[in-house]
């Protein structure tokens, strides 16, 4: 199993750099090109709710980015430092009433490109999300 | 790459050919802008050619809805074409495709408005 961590600044930049760096670690693990994009994209989708809905761009804050890689999956943790998350509070992007609204759509793409998604408070404060995508038999 | 879009008349259909990420940030802000620009000078025949879009993420789908409530509410309307796999994929994700209209062909989306 490889680990890393990667601490990150709460701007755009960081979501750019942690989207290149799973979706390098992703190629390694030996994921197809459309699997990488699709991990890539709900690891950029994370990151964007830990820096602007988590961590409200504050300077004060940090992203925490966990990849583990090994032979079976790739799991991605993303921490913020902000003040929590209900996701029952979120409306159902594909109720018709929604279609047009636009925003949420975020945790539906995640959920629909990895194969285990964990929502829960992260230690000492703040979100944490937890993806896993496993590699196929091929 | 940011995305990078220009607008080309095609008979009385504005064709706005994108190219490059429609993402959070200046991806999806020059996006919304175009498309406010063009409604705003009454343009209401867009067509989105998003044939040489790479990615969008959920910002990105939020522009497009949010560019399609704008030219609807204007009058007109926007229609998408040239969507690659993985775009139209997202439609399906999101339910938007029973939303967007859209073509393969340019010339056929362009009839589509007559």
């Amino acid at each position: 199993m490889e680990k890393t961590h990667t601490t990150l600044d709460s701007t755009l930049d960081s979501v750019d750099k942690a989207e290149d760096l799973v979706m390098k670690e992703a190629a390694a693990a030996g994921f197809d090109e459309d699997e990488q994009q699709q991990i890539g994209m709900a690891v950029r989708e994370c990151a964007v709710n830990a820096v602007v809905h988590g961590n409200r761009y504050s300077k004060n804050k940090k992203v925490h980015l966990d990849i583990e890689r090994s032979k079976e999956s790739l799991a991605v943790t993303i921490g913020d430092e902000g003040a929590g998350f209900d996701m029952g509070s979120l409306p159902d992007p594909l109720a018709p009433e929604n279609l047009l609204r636009q925003s949420g759509r975020g945790l539906l793409l995640i959920r629909a490109f990895m194969d285990e998604f964990d929502l829960h408070p992260r230690p000492g404060g703040g979100t944490e999300v937890r993806l896993v995508k496993h590699l196929p038999n091929r | 790459m940011s995305v990078k879009l220009t607008s080309r008349q095609v008979g009385d259909v504005t064709v706005i050919d994108a190219a490059g990420r429609i993402t959070l940030g200046e991806g999806a802000s020059a996006f919304r802008d175009m498309i406010r620009d063009l409604a705003a000078k009454g343009n209401k025949k867009l067509l989105l050619n998003l044939g040489e879009v790479s990615y969008i993420d959920s910002s990105g789908i939020g522009e497009m809805v949010s560019g399609f409530t704008t030219v609807t509410n204007n009058g007109g309307q926007l229609k998408l074409v040239g969507l690659s796999k993985r775009v139209k994929d997202l439609l399906q994700i999101t339910k938007l495709y029973t939303v967007f209209e859209v073509y393969d062909d340019e010339a056929d989306a362009v009839r589509s408005f007559h």
